[in-house]
This record gives structure tokens, sequence and C-alpha cells, in this order.
């Protein structure tokens, strides 16, 4: 039985979490207090503290995690439920975060573009990632055994990773609705400035933190169940063969008094 | 390779030519479809005309569902995955085989869906290369992904509920794809239909060469 190495939290998670709730915290004040509203959107650009940094976690981070952890697993030098579990959690955080990309483009979408939701390239795209990390976690709950679980849901993640570069460049092969790169465009002109360069840049900085943090702390959970699942397994064993030993002695008295 | 292929798409083709759970079962499901919808949207002729490409695809994806169910459930007797496996062939090969064979099953489908709209809601096809070349690129993806996304819920006893939550979102350009391209070839020139081919390229190559490669690694899982 593997031995309960995981049985206290390591001291550095409790760090990033601390660091990024008290980013997060300078995010908001910084965001709804200190910047100015915007010329053109007003109070409406303040989603750009929140609506672009989520979204980069959700596809690049979260996206390229899953997709690493996926290809390394599958390669037999470094297969290690390691990168599994890692992956997992990535996908599972990235679902997190592509919904609340949604969500928050929504509550923009709607005063500016005056629609909740519209058809564009990477509105679409950004659902259907949602919907395959919900498959994915669909493929994970279902109980194998775990080398099994893992290679498939390292398939499955990489035939998710395939959405992400389309998510990317939806904006660029489909010129609809939603604008380009935000901070950069791709003749990297930059277009934010000031305080509310600053604030973004700082909003990027604190959702990596909570990724980070999520991130580990659902891989603890991912090995903590396993454990748990182990611990279960062994001790329906023990009862089994006990139930059997118990079986054979009354059996074997009762041949006894037959006699 | 290529050989084995050969004899593993002859073999699931023979088994359906035997038991014609394609032919019974999956095309009438496919026309079912077609009227269904139909009725959703009523019996205006010139509604019907407009969603006819939609509706097309949507029968081709949900017939493409149960063809991959189908050709999943040819393997799910006892033992014949692993016969399959043991015998020595390449996993690659089995792959490309089963898709092949799928492949073959949907270009019949999608004659029958084809015919069956042209009846159904009046319509003609005008530029008939461009919904040939439509229907021939997304076969070729939807084989691919299909077979790919069924190994990947084989053996699973949740597995007729999972593969179409696995499979449809990914499906989901080439009904995108394949119902603007169709829409472009009812007009009297292509115009921007071309232009949705780009998406149906990419899919035919993406999935066949992921499921060549990853076909091996998910038959030693299950």
């Amino acid at each position: 039985m593997n031995a309960p190495v995981t049985s206290t939290r390591p001291r550095w998670l409790d760090v990033v979490g601390v660091l990024s709730v008290l980013s997060l915290a300078a995010t908001v004040w910084l965001g709804l207090w200190v910047t100015p509203p915007d010329v053109v959107q007003g109070n409406l650009a303040r989603l750009l503290y929140v609506h672009p940094a989520v979204a980069t976690v959700a596809l690049y981070w979260a996206g390229g995690v899953a997709a690493a952890g996926s290809l390394l697993y599958l390669w037999p030098r470094t297969r290690t439920l390691f990168w599994d579990r890692l992956s997992a959690a990535a996908v599972e955080v990235g679902a997190v975060f592509s919904a609340l990309t949604l969500v928050t483009g929504s509550l923009w979408g709607r005063p500016v573009w005056g629609v909740w939701w519209t058809w564009d390239a990477r509105l679409t795209s950004t659902a259907l990632l949602l919907l395959l990390e919900l498959g994915y976690l669909a493929l994970r709950r279902v109980p194998a055994d775990p080398a099994v679980r893992a290679r498939r849901c390292a398939v499955m993640a990489l035939l998710v990773a395939i959405d992400v570069p389309i998510v990317h460049f939806s904006v660029q092969w489909w010129q609809t609705l939603h604008q380009t790169g935000t901070i950069l465009d791709p003749g990297f002109q930059l277009h934010v400035h000031g305080s509310m360069l600053w604030t973004m840049l700082l909003s990027f900085l604190a959702f990596t933190l909570v990724f980070v943090w999520l991130l580990a702390v659902r891989y603890r959970v991912e090995v903590l169940s396993d454990e748990v699942g182990d611990e279960e397994l062994e001790v329906s064993l023990s009862e089994r063969w006990s139930e059997g030993v118990e079986l054979a002695g009354v059996s074997a008295a009762r041949r006894g008094t037959d006699a | 390779m290529w050989r084995d292929a050969l004899l593993v798409a002859g073999k699931d083709l023979r088994i359906e030519a035997r038991s014609r759970v394609a032919l019974w079962q999956v095309l009438p499901f496919a026309v079912l479809v077609l009227i269904l919808l139909a009725f959703a949207i009523g019996p205006d002729p010139t509604s019907l005309r407009h969603a006819a490409p939609g509706i097309l695809w949507i029968a081709v994806l949900f017939s493409t569902v149960l063809a991959v169910q189908r050709s999943v459930a040819i393997e799910s007797g006892e033992g014949t995955r692993d016969g399959l496996r043991l015998s020595g062939i390449d996993p690659g090969g089995i792959f490309l085989g089963k898709a092949a064979a799928l492949a073959a099953e949907l270009l019949v489908l999608q004659l029958v869906l084809w015919a069956g709209v042209t009846l159904l809601f009046d319509v003609r096809v005008h530029v008939v290369w461009l919904a040939v070349a439509a229907s021939l690129l997304a076969t070729v993806g939807l084989a691919g992904a299909g077979v790919l996304y069924g190994a990947l819920s084989a053996g699973l006893r949740v597995r007729d509920t999972l593969l179409p939550l696995l499979v449809l979102p990914v499906l989901a350009p080439v009904l995108l794809a394949g119902s603007k391209a169709w829409q472009a070839s009812l007009s009297t020139s292509a115009g921007s239909g071309a232009g949705w081919l780009r998406i149906l390229i990419p899919f035919a190559v993406i999935y066949p060469v992921a499921g060549t490669v990853l076909y091996g690694p998910l038959q030693e899982a299950a």
C-alpha cells in the first residue's frame, strides 16, 4: 500500500494561496478605485482587468499544462501518474476558467454589443472548448484502473487541446465581432497605457497565481482520492477474506456435527 | 499497415453486410431525423429549403454517432478486442481499416440523405463539385474522429451515453462548414462556399493522422 506521503499540505501551497488572495485584492482595489473610467466605454472598461486575464488562464495556462502533461504521460520515458494527475487538474481548473471567460465576456457584451451572446467565432470556439473539457471530466469520472484511465484521459486531453489554437486564431481567421489581441496586437503595438496597463498586468499575475494554487490543490485531491480508493479496496478485500474464513469455519463445524 | 487496414476494413464491412444493422437501423434513423426536423420547421417550402443543408448535416452527424457505436460494438464481444490486438495487426492499420469501413458506410448514408433532401425539401444542388467535395472531406474527418472517439469510449459500461458527449462537440465544425458549403452549392454559383472547405480540409487531415498515432496507446489501455 502507498505510504500516506501527502498527509500534510506543503508549505509553498499556502504561500501561493496567500499571494493570490493579496494580488487579487490589489487588482480589485486598483481596478475599481484607482484607475479612471475609459474615454469610450466608461466603467465597462473595468472588465478589462478580469476578462483577458481569465481567458488567458483558461486557454494558454490550463490548455498548455493539460497538453504538456498528457504528452509527457504518453511518452514512455516520462510515464508517471504525476503527469496524468497534473493534466487532469489542469483540465478541471481550465473548465472553471473557460466558464468564467464566457460569463465575464457575456456581462461585457450585453451593454457594449447589445447581446448576451452572439455566434462569433471566438465565442463559439470557447464554448466548444468548455464542452470538450466537460466531456473530458465525464470520461475522467468513469471508474477504471489508474493506468487505463490515465491513457484514455491523456489522449482525450490532446484532442481537447486541438481547440486551443482554433480559439487563439479565431479572431484573425474569421474577423467577426470579438476584437483581436488586447494589450498587443499581432504587429506588437501597445494599446493600453498608464495605470490601466499596470492594473491589467497585475490582474494577469493575480489570476495566474490563482490558477497555480487551484492546480496544486486539485492535484493533491487527485492523489488523496486515489489513496482513499486504494485503502477502501484493501478494507473490502480483507472483509471478504474474513467472511470467507468465517464461512469456511461454519461449514467445517457443520460437517463436524453431521458426522 | 495499409494491407492490415484493408483486412480490417474488409472484416468490418463483411460483418455489416451480413448483420445489416447499419442498413436497417442507422439509415432509417437518418431519414427519420430529416422528417422530424421538417416537422419542427413546419410545411412552409421556403423555410424548409432554407434549412435543408443544416438538416442534412444534423442527420449526418447523429447517424455518425450511431454508426460509430455500431463500429465499436462489433468488437465488444467476449475477447474480440483481445483477439484483434493479439493478431499482430498494426494498431494504426486497425484504426485506418475501421475508419475506412465507417467512411464507406457514411458515404452510402450521405447518398441516401442527398436523395432525401432533394425529394422531401425540393432542393437542387447546382454546384455539384462543391457539395461532393464537402461531403468527401467531411466523411474522411467524421470517420477518423468517430473511430478515435469510439476507441476512447470502448469497453466502458457508460459507453453509449458518453460517446455522444465526447464526439458531438468535436464534429461541430463539420456541421458548420458542411452546411455552409451546401448552402452555397444550392445557389447558382459557389461564391463564398469554397472558403468553408478550408475548415473541412484540416479536419480531414488532423483526425486520421491523430488516430493513426494515438490508436496504439488506446488499445493498450482498453
